[in-house]
């Protein structure tokens, strides 16, 4: 056996700290963490989403997108229903940067307008010999902005006597780019307000329905069951079908909003219902009521709170479904009717696929409703994952 | 178990009803009747004898009676399988909708096949070979199918095969079919065209279906027993099959009843947009000329079709799963 004591020479010198001693030492919190541990539901949510980039992404996508419907007027080079009747079904402008090797800043070249000799199509070449160029904040066609002030200033402007038809133009002349920007402010908001009636029929009836049980809950689950089973298709289009013809657009807007929403909320419902019915067995809604809350103030001030964020998560990703149906219905022809245009309503134009194999730009409006849709999956799944920070 | 379907089909009947009622008065609901376009034509001809033509015609159809009373009649003829006359030919509707029944139940059938398979295979595939390029490609395809609406993937298809390959992809067959008695060279024919046609439809149902079963899987996978089994030394394919896949297979069977309204939905716009002799096109010309009789009997079908589609998954999910026969429920 060998000597296990240590060398005494090796040894550490005794020592002692001067600073007074704390009890408390282990469960201190650095400021990191106590910043975590005192952040309220809603921060840790944000933290939680903040993580999520695709979710982040398009989260700003869409605020972008949605802040462009208030100022549309100023991005649409031209008025929605302007027509150019020299310009029917022209191509796509495409904007260049270099005029023969020298660069010029964003111009295009004007269009000539042919005649095919054989079907007497109107071709569009673009005359390569001048180039035009784009004017920028700059004053154009004049419009009323929201319809109350007189304006005529644009972000861009066709050049001085020559036109823009970045996206080209269709069967009327009309600027489709302009109309793509126009048409945003119906499609995205028809989501909005729609989500918004089917949230409160959802919270009204799956809340009743949840709170009081009974003969309530039986009604409310049948005929939730019943649209449910229903294919939402076929019966959007019959009751947008039973519209009357004689609405001005505008109500038939607020129409078709209603139909979304009343074949949209059971599903919201449902998880109201089956969360308050969980919930309302806790101790603290026992309390409350024995306190003589009323059932509205137990439901909204107490019960709610716990699942709100679950609700606006599902709400958001049910927005994207509406935006469709909005389209299909106009696509259709049984939804918007022009004025009012929507990118459904633009997609009607796109039904004969012999026009659209001439002109395929027609169907562009394509685009903005499946990056839309993406985004909102996108926002939806990242707000599905932040509504319970907790986990 | 026997108590279980009585209970079921019960529950069916007056589902229906009350969707059969609701659809009927729905599309009653504008002001005016079928009758009223096609008089106003005549009246724009210079037609004298319009109003009389019209009354002729109310009376032929049957609009002067009360709708209760129309509504009444439907119902009862439809028992009899007779669903009054169409407002826009003036012939019965139950000549109109056969073919276009048949083939509409084909097209659904088979998308619904298209969607089990692929799923199965491709969610599979996904699942056992996580992170790995099949795994992306799955995902990706998965993405497109939920991202892109199925009546605009439809609508660039069609614009795709016209412009780049010069096909027509319209239409459920042949030219030289339609109208002709069933034979060989048409059933085929009318398979080479349902190809496009399922895939579009079945593109949205299929990627939620990986999806799915990819994450059930997954979390099966990753459970005790597959470790013991693996250490025991169970071939690969048998310690897949043999439990994981029959724990994950479950929402194959329980989603189709929330597939179904998915997929006619689906089929109804995809039609239309395709112009396939089924049911879709002409639902939407009844529903706008307000022809009761004819699209009342197309939306009850395609409701009959859907109670009884989730009626026949409930049971097949009975027979599968022993917690839900005997009462207790699935909880997802």
């Amino acid at each position: 056996m060998t000597d296990t004591t240590p060398n005494p020479s090796r040894r550490t010198p005794h020592y002692v700290s001067d600073e007074p001693w704390d009890p408390y030492v282990a469960d201190k919190l650095t400021a990191e963490q106590e910043r975590y541990y005192m952040a309220g539901q809603w921060k840790l949510m944000w933290w939680r989403f903040r993580r999520h980039r695709p979710a982040v992404v398009s989260a700003i996508f869409l605020i972008l997108i949605y802040f462009s419907t208030l100022i549309s007027e100023f991005i649409a080079p031209y008025d929605l229903h302007t027509r150019h009747s020299r310009y029917i079904f022209a191509a796509p402008q495409s904007v260049h940067l270099f005029h023969e090797g020298k660069f010029l800043g964003p111009f295009v070249y004007g269009l000539k307008t042919d005649r095919d000799p054989a079907t007497l199509q109107r071709i569009y070449a673009p005359d390569t010999t001048k180039p035009q160029q784009l004017r920028f904040f700059c004053l154009g066609a004049s419009y009323e902005f929201w319809g109350l002030i007189e304006g005529s200033f644009h972000f861009v402007c066709p050049p001085e006597g020559g036109t823009f038809f970045w996206l080209g133009t269709d069967r009327l002349g009309r600027d489709m780019f302009s109309r793509i920007v126009y048409a945003a402010r119906i499609s995205l908001t028809i989501g909005i307000i729609g989500i918004a009636l089917s949230f409160a029929l959802a919270l009204i009836l799956g809340g009743l329905a949840g709170y009081y049980g009974g003969w309530i809950d039986s009604v409310v689950q049948r005929v939730t069951e019943i649209i449910k089973s229903f294919p939402h298709l076929p019966l959007w289009l019959a009751l947008s079908a039973a519209l009357p013809v004689t609405w001005s657009p505008l109500l038939v807007y607020f129409g078709i909003t209603i139909i979304l929403a009343l074949l949209d909320w059971p599903g919201l419902g449902r998880a109201v219902r089956s969360k308050l019915l969980s919930l309302r067995e806790e101790d603290y809604a026992a309390a409350a009521q024995m306190m003589g809350a009323k059932p509205a103030r137990i439901i909204g001030r107490h019960l709610l709170p716990g699942f709100m964020s679950h609700l606006i998560a599902s709400a958001t990703l049910s927005i994207p479904s509406m935006i469709l149906a909005e389209t299909a219905l106009s696509f259709l022809g049984l939804g918007l009717r022009p004025p009012i245009t929507s990118w459904g309503v633009l997609l009607n134009e796109a039904t004969d696929i012999n026009v659209v194999a001439v002109n395929w730009w027609l169907m562009l409006p394509v685009v903005p409703v499946i990056l839309v849709i993406l985004a909102y999956q996108f926002m939806g799944d990242g707000m599905r994952d932040a509504a319970d920070p907790y986990a | 178990m026997l108590n279980f379907i009585i209970r079921r089909v019960l529950l069916m009947i007056p589902t229906l009803f009350v969707i059969s009622a609701l659809v009927y008065f729905i599309i009653d609901l504008p002001p005016g009747d079928c009758v009223t376009s096609q008089i106003d034509e005549l009246l724009a001809r210079g037609d004298a004898d319009a109003h009389q033509r019209a009354d002729e015609l109310r009376e032929l159809y049957g609009l002067n009676h009360p709708l209760w009373y129309r509504y009444l009649e439907w119902v009862g003829g439809i028992f009899r399988w007779d669903f009054g006359l169409s407002c826009q030919d003036t012939v019965p509707v139950s000549e109109l909708i056969g073919e276009r029944l048949a083939l509409t139940i084909v097209m659904e059938t088979s998308t619904i096949a298209f969607i089990w398979i692929a799923s199965f295979v491709i969610g599979v595939y996904a699942a056992t070979h996580q992170y790995k390029l099949g795994d992306y490609v799955a995902s990706f395809i998965g993405f497109i199918g939920l991202a892109v609406p199925n009546f605009l993937l439809a609508l660039v298809l069609l614009y795709v095969g016209k412009v780049y390959f010069g096909l027509s992809i319209g239409g459920l067959m042949d030219p030289e079919y339609i109208d002709r008695p069933l034979s060989w060279g048409k059933v085929t024919s009318i398979m080479q065209h349902l190809i496009i046609p399922v895939i579009v439809i079945g593109m949205s149902g299929t990627a939620g279906m990986i999806r799915r079963l990819r994450a059930n899987l997954l979390d099966e996978l990753q459970k005790q027993y597959v470790v013991t089994g693996r250490a025991k030394g169970l071939p690969p394919m048998k310690l897949l099959v043999k439990y994981p896949l029959r724990h994950a297979i479950n929402p194959f069977v329980a989603d189709i009843g929330g597939l179904l309204p998915d997929v006619i939905s689906g089929s109804v716009i995809v039609s239309v947009v395709l112009s396939l002799p089924t049911t879709g096109p002409m639902l939407l010309g009844a529903l706008k000329t307000q022809d009761v009789n004819l699209g009342a009997t197309f939306l009850l079908f395609v409701a009959a079709l859907t109670v009884i589609g989730m009626l026949i998954s409930d049971l097949a999910l009975a027979a599968l799963d022993p917690r839900i026969r005997f009462g207790a429920t699935s909880e997802k």
